[in-house]
């Protein structure tokens, strides 16, 4: 069950790259991903948020074709993943820790991907190797974190796919290699127009590159939708203490959180709110974002099983 | 994909390379002077006709570099399974560059296909090559070597002809699915050199002597299968050590060697002395002090065991048997490796 | 030609806030008609920032007759906001100073003053709207 929005929020997208009906993968008894019902628009910048274990890696996985789902169907840019050659031009995936070829060269690692890419774009990944300043000679274990990040975004762009998944690129960078890899990517987004599925575990590397937001908690999908309806539609409601089922009808409880005399909720809804007890306020994505990893936690002193899922 | 696969074995590619080529330059140098030396020693040998004694002189020269040659050929297929075949895929695994390659536009099938091809290619053609330059070298001496070094005795029968090169293409898969199992490098290298250890262990001991029907043929005794003849104080009748070899089938591989009474039936099982009813006080057999001083004594005594029915009792494979049993080994073992790669595709189709 | 910049503590969305200092740098005469925007590759190399982010704003200033993209070149400004407000911007930061001394002097520390101004802001903002 979704809790919060399912899917994108109002219009019927153009095209869908990522179509997925009751998706789940299952590790020998461990369910990783489960009921995934999601449709990505196209022309997005997707930001995939989740606590580490929430089952990101395991979606963008399935997404790119290189796990079999458990149950459920999934279809990415109308194609099945991994359905081939043909497919697997389609869709561009930098995989976590963004993995090279320690022993060999920069240049090698170009020819590499030009010859096993048909739409390939030698010109491009020049151009981004020389601007980044790399040796093309410089062996690519020997490249720095940042460095080596920027090798394997350039063969993802230079794949030239219409959709290019990024798993975690930029967990293991310090903030001026993060910075620079995403400028990169953005960049490459506003040039090609391609779409891009990126998952962090940090809400700050996507508050600016991210228009729409899934939030993956608990192998489960809690959200999904365009960041600016997100925000648009969720407000934090301070004032005296009440109890959550006293809201009204429209408006729903991401969270809550109660004092003696004081309750704090993360609401969601399409409403104006007219209640003139209440102090609203506008939620940073950070806050969205965590509000949906909390959850509607239990006061102090209550009992943990009232936690409603 | 292919230039890839090239590119990550070049390392190893050249270092084979080189051995081999250190390996085929010594064996030049020093190969048609043992040639020369052979085929003088047999001119001399046939006229004076002490050719057995020419084999023996000029094999034991050689022992050495023969053995020698020959470890390195029985060697070099579990090397190549153990650096090659094991760290194929487990190497990609450990550093993660499998993501990265799977994600370029070609399937993971395609990607094994070309990597088994071409790494299983240069495996089978150094194991040939140096087969080939071992096998050449070694001709003059498998043409004298002793019992026991024949071509068709397990250990040399493995280093010679086509053979290695199905081991090496056998321990190449070996060392890839393995890889594809264990997923990682040193246990898919310690598991491949015990399984390619035990099959080679097996085949000679157990499946190559079935791989024909063995002959089974009885032999009068002489010099050439009688190792020893005589007798303990406590016992009454002295006994007889047979060898490995039979009359006229030079280089045969003797699977069993045993005696046969008069009646036919075999006192000892296969090593072990076998006692002969025969006088040892009186008759041909009884030591005196002319049958010491020359080989005329043993001679007549093994005529009267002979005379009396003993026989050498032999199940071998008749070293005209060579080819044949290198052709169908050759077959097996590319019917094993072709069953692991087809496991190895399966499991990368399946694997995440 | 402006370049922006992002606060990301301050809990303006970035799109606004692009829009705000273009609207900024226009009241400041910092930018004149006919100024050419950075494209938005430019923007979005520089700030890691999402290209539609950028467009928006783009299409927000457009919207309200402030700048006009001319295809294949670059988005222009129209129109300015230095209006005859900006003649009376010295006389109301002259009276602001006076008013931060007299803060001062009444004993209020930095925090304070700007809790009192914030809220006094927002209150007479709201009447406006209501």
């Amino acid at each position: 069950m979704i809790r919060g929005l399912a899917g994108p929020v109002s219009e019927e997208p153009m095209t869908t790259v990522l179509r997925a009906r009751g998706l789940a993968r299952k590790y020998g008894r461990r369910w990783a991903l489960r009921d995934c019902t999601l449709d990505i628009p196209g022309g997005h910048v997707v930001g995939l948020v989740g606590p580490n274990g929430a089952g990101k890696t395991t979606l963008l996985k399935l997404a790119g074709g290189q796990l079999p789902p458990t149950a459920g169907d999934i279809t990415v840019l109308g194609g099945r993943p991994a359905g081939g050659a043909a497919q697997l031009a389609r869709i561009g995936f930098v995989a976590q820790d963004t993995p090279v070829y320690a022993g060999l060269s920069v240049a090698d690692h170009l020819r590499l991907g030009a010859g096993l890419n048909p739409r390939w774009d030698a010109a491009l990944a020049r151009e981004r190797v020389e601007r980044l300043g790399l040796d093309p000679a410089h062996r690519a274990g020997r490249l720095s974190g940042g460095q080596r990040a920027q090798l394997a975004l350039t063969l993802g762009l230079a794949k030239r796919p219409e959709l290019l998944i990024l798993d975690e690129p930029v967990a293991a960078l310090d903030p001026l290699a993060r910075r620079e890899f995403l400028q990169g990517l953005m960049e490459a987004v506003a040039e090609h127009e391609f779409s891009v599925v990126l998952s962090s575990h940090l809400v700050s590397d996507l508050e600016r590159t991210c228009d729409y937001l899934i939030v993956l908690v608990d192998s489960r999908v809690q959200l999904a939708g365009q960041v600016d309806d997100l925000l648009a539609t969720h407000h934090r409601l301070t004032g005296p203490r009440r109890d959550p089922d006293r809201l009204p009808a429209g408006q729903h409880v991401v969270s809550a959180s109660h004092t003696d005399r004081q309750s704090t909720f993360v609401i969601r809804t399409e409403d104006p709110i007219h209640d003139p007890a209440w102090t609203v306020s506008r939620l940073t994505l950070e806050d969205l974002v965590l509000a949906y990893m909390e959850g509607p936690a239990p006061a102090k002193g209550r009992p943990v099983l009232e936690v409603r899922r | 994909m292919i230039w890839l696969t090239w590119r990550q074995l070049r390392g190893a590619a050249v270092t084979t390379a080189a051995a081999l080529v250190v390996l085929a330059v010594v064996l030049a140098l020093t190969g048609p002077g043992m040639a020369s030396a052979y085929s003088t020693g047999i001119t001399a040998c046939v006229r004076d006709g002490g050719c057995p004694h020419f084999f023996d002189r000029f094999f034991d020269d050689y022992e050495a570099p023969f053995q020698a040659t020959t470890v390195i050929v029985l060697v070099l297929p579990a090397l190549i399974g153990l650096f090659w075949g094991a760290p194929l895929v487990t190497r990609e695994l450990e550093a993660g560059t499998h993501l990265l390659v799977w994600n370029q536009s070609i399937t993971r099938t395609r990607w094994l296909a070309v990597k088994l091809t071409v790494v299983g290619g240069a495996a089978v053609a150094a194991a040939g090559l140096c087969s080939l330059a071992v096998t050449w070298w070694s001709a003059p001496l498998d043409r004298s070597a002793a019992p026991g070094f024949t071509l068709m005795d397990p250990l040399v029968f493995g280093a010679r002809g086509v053979v290695p090169m199905a081991y090496a293409a056998f321990a190449f898969a070996l060392g890839v699915t393995a890889g594809l199992v264990v997923r990682r490098t040193l246990p898919a290298m310690a598991v491949t050199l015990a399984v390619f250890a035990v099959v080679q262990i097996v085949m000679p001991l157990t499946v190559r002597p079935h791989l024909l029907p063995p002959v089974t043929s009885s032999f009068q005794l002489g010099p050439e299968n009688v190792d020893s003849f005589g007798k303990s104080n406590d016992e009454e009748f002295p006994r007889v050590v047979l060898q490995s070899a039979l009359p006229g089938h030079t280089g045969a591989w003797v699977l069993s060697s045993r005696l046969a009474d008069p009646s036919g039936r075999v006192t000892a099982p296969d090593g072990v002395p076998a006692a002969v009813r025969v006088s040892m006080t009186s008759g041909p057999c009884a030591p005196s002090p002319q049958a010491r001083e020359g080989a005329g004594g043993m001679d007549a005594c093994l005529a009267e065991l002979n005379r009396l029915g003993y026989r050498q009792l032999a199940v071998y494979q008749p070293f005209e048997r060579f080819w044949p049993l290198q052709w169908i080994e050759t077959g097996a073992y590319a019917l094993l490796t072709l069953a692991l790669t087809a496991l190895c595709f399966q499991w990368i189709r399946r694997r995440p | 030609m402006i370049e922006f910049y992002l606060d990301g503590r301050s809990g303006v969305s970035p799109y606004l806030q692009l829009v705000q200092q273009v609207r900024h740098a226009l009241r400041l005469g910092l930018l004149h008609e006919g100024d050419r925007l950075p494209t938005v590759k430019d923007v979005v190399a520089r700030l890691a920032l999402n290209p539609n982010t950028v467009l928006k704003a783009y299409r927000e200033l457009e919207h309200e007759g402030l700048v006009a993209a001319r295809p294949g070149i670059g988005t222009f400004v129209t129109r300015t906001l230095t209006d005859a407000s900006l003649a009376a911007h010295g006389r109301l930061r002259e009276d602001l100073r006076r008013w931060l001394a007299a803060a001062r002097l009444a004993g209020l520390d930095d925090e304070s003053i700007e809790a009192l101004f914030m809220t006094t802001f927002r209150s007479s903002s709201q009447e406006d709207v209501a």
